[in-house]
């Protein structure tokens, strides 16, 4: 039987949906952009809405008019500050999280069905699993000194134990019924884990690379804050220094939409991969 | 009758202990039982009577802690695809669609492709599930998902099928179609089959031979041989006897087990 999820596309829905979605922050914001105009709070520490805005377009468009004969349309499109800054730290946080995910995976893999292999790794991971990513910094900078090294290692390490922890529990947690299915069929060995233990246990997988993706991503922005010269978190602090405090809240925001695009893209993903999941009704 | 000439599942003197934190429990004491070609035996019993225990027995699953199960010749040490098993939760991987459920087997058979599509393309024809081939699990009513169960046992081409209370979980309508659609099934391949059920009237329906068991220790109370013809007719006067005497024995058991518990309540009260 196949359920149907409760849509209602009539358009009247949609509005309705639509205000209610947007009725907080609008209301926030014009209050925001009130207090700012009337002159209550200097716009030093908190600029209005609009300044933000503008300061936000600027940021994001191209420093120099398009010129032909140096640059095709679409690098000059993306040849601004934002874009740049956008994409290095999308493109630390994707290597970061593919080391430290790299990792984890086959680690526990290899705890989650090995009894022996669990019991030598478990006491050292318990201990080192509450150490917060950015205790790391002074040793990361220590061993890595300054540049991408040093935020690689700190955004794999963000990645590397939400990943760890779910997939040695998806491993274990593994339903016996299944164990017993595959038995009965005649499943062994590497055909047992590929087929039946690794798939058994994706949704597990799949919910600590989401939990990695997210820490991996606040590992970046403060990876960037102390080690390179470009990307978010080094783009606020830099505007801190020049009391651009309408830079820094346009920065802030694109990092909170940038987060907002990668946990989707994640799901979408997941989606995806569990799409034979009871969970999902689709 | 054929099971004397040539047994296909022998239980020897089969008794199964499980060892708890504070008691152990006899589950199964001093079992025998000789499954001969062909046949379609039914353990009907009460719950917790150790008829699933002992079906793991033959599978495999569980070994007995004294006595053998011989199955195909073999002592059975370990599950294998030469014991077929369906489960009550269909225990079907929803990973894999309808489709590959099936071919698994085979796969792990190491078939040719062609022949593998060949035989899961005739498996699914037969069990009317041909438009469901590339639907996943979920997307199944129990009664599906269940044939799908049914068509990966049969993937597997061993000649017994263990079933645990394989329909316990459907509606009265489906269940009478499945029992129905195995019966002809049960024919046509010449199966052997041990099944475990609950129902009296199941057991009737289907097995050449019903084994009644006692409560705890689990053990054999009587074995009846049915041998009406099939289809059977649950209205019959011969059906209607037959389900009051097996009525009888499973009656007596209950009462026996409801003794038992409130012995044992008012040991524990005091």
């Amino acid at each position: 039987m196949v359920v149907q999820a409760p849509t209602n596309s009539k358009p009247a829905e949609i509005a309705r949906r639509t205000v209610q979605i947007l009725l907080v922050p609008a209301f926030l914001l014009l209050l925001w952009e009130t207090l700012s105009r009337l002159g209550v709070i200097s716009p030093q520490i908190l600029p209005s809405p609009t300044r933000v805005l503008l300061k936000w377009i600027e940021y994001a468009c191209p420093l120099e008019p398009y010129d032909a004969t140096q640059t095709g349309r679409l690098a000059w499109l993306f040849s601004g500050e934002l874009p740049h800054d956008a994409l290095a730290t999308i493109f630390r946080v994707t290597v970061g999280f593919l080391i430290g995910a790299g990792l984890a995976l086959p680690l526990g893999l290899l705890m989650g069905s090995t009894k022996s292999f669990y019991a030598l790794f478990n006491p050292l991971i318990q201990i080192l699993r509450p150490i917060p990513p950015i205790a790391y910094i002074p040793l990361a900078i220590l061993w890595f000194g300054l540049g991408n090294p040093p935020a690689f290692f700190l955004i794999s390490l963000g990645a590397f134990f939400p990943v760890l922890m779910n997939t040695i529990s998806g491993v274990r947690n593994v339903d016996s019924i299944y164990i017993r299915a595959a038995q009965n069929i005649g499943a062994t060995g590497s055909t047992m884990f590929l087929r039946v233990i690794l798939p058994a246990a994706t949704p597990y997988i799949l919910t600590g690379m989401r939990v990695g993706v997210g820490v991996a991503f606040i590992c970046v922005i403060v990876a960037e804050m102390m080690a390179v010269n470009n990307g978010l978190g080094f783009r606020i602090l830099e505007a801190r220094e020049y009391f651009w405090s309408d830079k820094i809240i346009a920065g802030m925001i694109t990092i909170g939409f940038l987060g907002l695009a990668i946990d989707a893209g994640m799901d979408k993903i997941n989606r995806h991969l569990l799409r034979w999941h009871r969970s999902l009704g689709c | 009758m054929a099971e004397h000439a040539s047994p296909l599942v022998l239980v020897e003197k089969v008794g199964k202990i499980f060892f708890g934190r504070q008691r152990q429990t006899l589950a199964l004491e001093d079992i025998d039982l000789s499954i001969g070609q062909g046949e379609f035996i039914c353990i009907l019993g009460p719950s917790g009577c150790g008829k699933s225990t002992l079906l793991n027995a033959i599978a495999g699953f569980s070994l007995p802690s004294s006595g053998r199960v011989v199955a195909n010749g073999k002592t059975v040490t370990a599950p294998g695809p030469d014991r077929a098993m369906v489960f009550q939760e269909y225990a079907l991987f929803p990973w894999m669609t309808v489709a590959q459920n099936v071919s698994f087997g085979l796969e792990i058979k190491k078939l040719p492709p062609d022949e593998i599509r060949k035989r899961v393309d005739a498996l699914l024809e037969k069990l009317h599930l041909r438009e469901f081939r590339d639907r996943f699990p979920k997307h199944l009513s129990g009664g599906m998902q269940q044939r799908v169960a049914i068509a990966r046992a049969l993937a597997l081409d061993s000649p017994i099928m263990l079933m645990d209370e394989p329909f316990g979980a459907l509606d009265a309508l489906t269940r009478r179609n499945l029992q129905e659609e195995l019966l002809r099934i049960w024919m046509e391949f010449k199966k052997t089959i041990v099944f475990v059920t609950h129902s009296i009237e199941e057991s009737i329906f289907l097995a050449n031979r019903v084994v009644a068991m006692t409560y705890r220790p689990g053990s054999i109370k009587k074995i009846i041989p049915i041998d009406l013809p099939y289809p059977r007719e649950n209205s019959s006067v011969e059906f209607i006897r037959l389900q009051q005497e097996l009525t009888q024995l499973v009656m007596e058991e209950q009462l026996r087990h409801q003794k038992a518990e409130t012995a044992a309540s008012c040991e524990s009260d005091v």
